[in-house]
């Protein structure tokens, strides 16, 4: 118990621990939107009337879903080179965030798709609505504020879900604190700070997505 | 790959399996504490066990491993690997597992505690007979969600340096240079342990959203 705490090689570091932080938001944000993507195209194939397409996202979604990040990072970490891309770790890492992120958002969004009753669609069609207001204001509108508060915790999830990329050394903050305490043996101080940075990076991240929330989706139902 | 590699994997999957089962029963012994106090009537325990959970929702379970691991240590206790990592599994399913359980006892019509308050049961025995029976069983696909949850998360501590599945994955694939072939089989490893439980847990989904039209 005659461990002294120094915090110096943490205070030093800060500069490049402050800037990893925003390597953080960038990979998540990218990430997140690259789940996007792959969450709508994945479900219009999902529920296309092509049978081998609709097959072939369900065992996407259940592949993705029930293995761990840290083994399909290394997977894709090996695999994109012999695919013929040869990748950087940083945006190696924001394919694999993109690509689990958007089994999940395809699960997330195919649920608020499917909270829409037909004889709404019919509805605004018969009110004399353009097909593309009806999608923008009636399927798109609704769905999104349905599904959002899970789409919120699944995104805060996988900022958290960032530190993993460190496995790779993709640049974000816990790879560039392992550097840190790699050079001083000051673990505890390191990651307990950063652990911190983590705890402030995802109330930022809730934060913004409540704003969105109360900026589009505050108006009453029924 | 040989024989005696895939028998190595097997060994990882082993300690994978049994991580998961020790985070599972002991963060499920801590976290039904966890919920009973997030929902109990003196404010302070809220407001704690509130923090706690937020605390440990708000962090990388990365993190949460490095500091477990490195922080006992600190205070001189030298244990080994392998206990340090439980020990933050336990942490880390005890916060999760009671923000569920906290929902499922919430969830439980706030009638059945006011009869059971007008039958004048007790503390104990309103929870344990009477909100506690029906709570568990709306939190079990939440419950086996977070199972499979925790069986993936598990993986991490090969980074801390413990050998599960993943690190073994890792030594082989150093050894034999095949990456993929390696990486493809720890997948399909976890995927089986996981799926089998995905499955149940949208079963059970699906029976009580029938249930409960």
């Amino acid at each position: 118990m005659n461990y002294k705490l120094d915090f110096t090689p943490v205070l030093e570091g800060l500069p490049n621990l402050l800037a990893a932080c925003l390597g953080t938001f960038v990979l998540a944000l990218s990430g997140m939107a690259l789940a996007i993507v792959i969450g709508i195209g994945g479900v219009i194939l999902r529920d296309s009337r092509f049978a081998p397409a609709r097959w072939l996202v369900k065992a996407f979604v259940e592949v993705i879903r029930n293995t761990p990040f840290l083994v399909q990072i290394f997977f894709i970490y090996f695999a994109l080179p012999l695919a013929g891309l040869r990748l950087d770790p940083t945006p190696t890492a924001i394919i694999a965030l993109g690509i689990n992120g958007g089994a999940y958002a395809i699960e997330i969004i195919r649920g608020g798709v499917q909270s829409i009753s037909k004889g709404q669609i019919e509805a605004g069609l018969a009110l004399g609505l353009h097909k593309a207001q009806v999608f923008r204001l009636i399927v798109l509108k609704p769905a999104l504020r349905a599904i959002f508060p899970s789409l919120t915790s699944q995104f805060v999830l996988l900022t958290l879900t960032t530190s993993v990329a460190s496995a790779i050394s993709a640049y974000e903050l816990t790879s560039v604190a392992q550097r840190i305490e790699s050079d001083s043996f000051r673990s505890f101080e390191v990651y307990g700070t950063i652990t911190l940075f983590y705890l402030v990076i995802s109330w930022v991240m809730m934060r913004f997505f409540s704003a969105i929330s109360t900026r589009y989706f505050s108006y009453p139902v029924k | 790959m040989g024989w005696s590699e895939f028998t190595f994997l097997l060994t990882g999957l082993k300690w994978t399996v049994l991580l998961s089962a020790i985070g599972f029963v002991g963060g499920g012994l801590f976290g039904l504490a966890v919920a009973l106090l997030r929902t109990s009537d003196i404010a302070p325990l809220q407001r704690v066990t509130a923090g706690y959970i937020a605390l440990f929702q708000g962090t990388p379970l990365l993190m949460q491993l490095f500091v477990v691991y490195y922080g006992l240590a600190l205070v001189g206790l030298k244990l080994d690997a392998w206990v340090a990592v439980a020990i933050g599994f336990t942490l880390h399913a005890s916060a999760y597992l009671g923000e569920i359980w906290r929902g499922s006892i919430e969830a439980v019509p706030r009638g059945q505690t006011e009869a059971a308050k007008a039958l004048s049961l007790r503390y104990v025995s309103r929870m344990k007979d009477v909100i506690l029976p029906q709570a568990i069983r709306i939190s079990l696909p939440a419950t086996i969600g977070f199972l499979v949850q925790l069986i993936k998360g598990t993986s991490l501590a090969a980074i801390v340096g413990f050998t599960e599945l993943t690190r073994a994955g890792n030594i082989v694939s150093n050894q034999i240079f095949q990456p993929l072939l390696v990486f493809g089989i720890v997948g399909i490893l976890y995927f089986l342990l996981c799926w089998p439980l995905s499955l149940y847990g949208a079963h059970l989904e699906r029976r009580m959203a029938v249930a409960s039209r």
